[in-house]
């Protein structure tokens, strides 16, 4: 007889979560959909915008059944490490298990090796996410995510963009997805210029979600009545920061105000 | 088929054991030593890549002694335990007990059923809000529960009664750093440098991850008063 059997040393998915996972609870996996797709929640913005030393990450929080608001406030940007966040878009629930499970794939890979993986590996796991989830997308679960982060190797910020087949495409300088992702983009097109400060950036994220939300249904505008706003955060050499909801309450007021008519 | 000859079990335990002591004592030590925050582990090690104590999940840290290759298998299974427990569960499902529970069986089964025993010794750390709890487990997978301090490996007799002397309830991060320094230089009967140290430990005033590690140069600067 040998000792307690481990795995094998040269597995090289030996220090990847979602293995591990698929390997000793299986169940916890189930459950994917076969057959015609229930009703199902969608409808985003999320941008990620580059700034001087830093990158600006900002969604909406509307979530939407067909025509139906299911939730005003939803989450869709997440820290998905210290140094980096993940923002989703697409069907709900698959989107919102996507960034957990990535998450927890960063530390758990942080842990077992003992150093972080790079910003290009973590861009590169989370594509193999997305491409992993196709069978899911092919009956109508599509999820759409954006990845930015502060690599620190080379002291610069990076934006992922994905498509729903987990094509893979870095952005210099902005990148949104979602229903509204268009509507962002052209926002973003207009008002974005090199070497913004990170107030400046942020302004320019708010812009582009209030252009989102204004031309399309499943994105909210900041609810002035429940005041809720959109969720921005920030990543630079610190590290991943959320704005204060206060904060952000301030931006949205002056942008909103800089375009009363 | 060839006759083997008879062992009593009593013998075969007893040899077990000994290799294992045997194994262990040849390592150098850990000692672990509770202050106001949280525990601040200190481990003889010249590597500053090839660590005796890291991380497992949130409030939890493991520390080892013994034969690298075992406890880093260890180390590895104990990260996967815990990430898919609070990936099925909640985050705050995953335990030091449940943890140490699943190394004492592993270290226990492996001790009697199979060839060679583990040569190694573990400590499983939590850090709750008001307290610490560690968790000591040996080769045979016997488990104990430590207050204060603990010393395990080498010299683990004499730094553990280096401990006893030095240890009061009230240390900061600092003071818990010069206790450990200061009993494992006398435990082994020189003083270690601030490069030969791995110093980590658990906080719990940091955020959701507790786990922390000193370089060499905040050691270095830590213990500097403390030396004449």
């Amino acid at each position: 007889m040998t000792q307690a059997a481990g795995p094998d040393p040269f597995d090289a998915t030996g220090a990847s979560f979602s293995a591990t996972l698929r390997a000793t609870a299986p169940e916890a996996l189930e459950g994917r959909f076969q057959g015609p797709v229930p009703d199902h929640v969608d409808g985003t913005t999320v941008l990620a915008v580059t700034y001087d030393g830093g990158v600006v990450m900002a969604g909406d929080r509307r979530a939407t059944a067909g025509n139906v608001i299911s939730k005003r406030d939803m989450r869709k940007v997440f820290p998905a490490d210290a140094w980096s966040a993940v923002a989703v878009s697409g069907a709900a629930g698959p989107s919102m298990e996507l960034a957990k499970v990535f998450a927890t794939e960063l530390e758990h890979y942080e842990k077992v090796e003992g150093s972080p993986l790079s910003l290009e590996g973590k861009a590169n796991k989370l594509a193999q996410m997305v491409r992993a989830n196709l069978p899911m997308a092919m009956q109508g679960l599509v999820v759409v995510p954006l990845f930015a982060g502060y690599d620190l190797r080379e002291h610069a910020s990076r934006i992922y963009e994905y498509d729903g087949v987990g094509g893979r495409y870095e952005e210099r300088r902005f990148a949104t997805t979602g229903s509204g992702g268009r509507d962002a983009r052209g926002s973003l097109k207009a008002r974005y210029v090199d070497g913004l400060e990170a107030d400046e950036a942020i302004d320019v994220a708010i812009h582009a979600l209030w252009d989102a939300a204004d031309e399309d249904a499943a994105t909210g505008g900041p609810d002035l009545v429940r005041g809720i706003f959109p969720l921005v955060a920030v990543i630079d050499r610190d590290g991943y920061r959320e704005l204060d909801g206060e904060l952000v309450a301030d931006r949205v007021d002056a942008v909103v105000s800089s375009r009363r008519l | 088929m060839s006759m083997m000859p008879y062992v009593s079990p009593e013998q075969l335990m007893k040899d077990r054991a000994d290799y294992a002591r045997k194994g262990i004592s040849r390592g150098k030590s850990v000692a672990a030593v509770r202050y106001r925050e949280g525990l601040l582990f200190v481990a003889e090690n010249p590597s500053a890549t090839l660590h005796k104590v890291s991380e497992i999940y949130d409030r939890i840290a493991f520390a080892a002694v013994g034969k690298y290759n075992e406890f880093e298998l260890l180390r590895r299974q104990g990260i996967r335990l815990a990430d898919v427990t609070g990936y099925q569960y909640a985050r705050e499902d995953v335990t030091g007990r449940s943890l140490a529970n699943a190394y004492a069986t592993a270290l226990g089964s492996a001790f009697t059923e199979s060839q060679k025993p583990f040569e190694v010794e573990l400590l499983v750390a939590e850090v709750t809000d008001d307290d610490v709890e560690v968790y000591h487990i040996l080769y045979d997978g016997s488990i104990a529960d430590e207050e204060g301090y603990v010393a395990i490996g080498g010299s683990a007799e004499a730094v553990q009664s280096e401990l006893a002397e030095r240890y009061d309830d009230d240390l900061d991060r600092d003071g818990a750093l010069g206790v450990a320094h200061a009993a494992l230089s006398d435990g082994d009967g020189r003083s270690l440098e601030a490069a030969n140290l791995e110093v980590a430990g658990l906080d719990r005033t940091r955020g959701r991850r507790k786990f922390f590690r000193m370089a060499t140069d905040e050691v270095a600067a830590a213990l500097e008063p403390l030396t004449p």
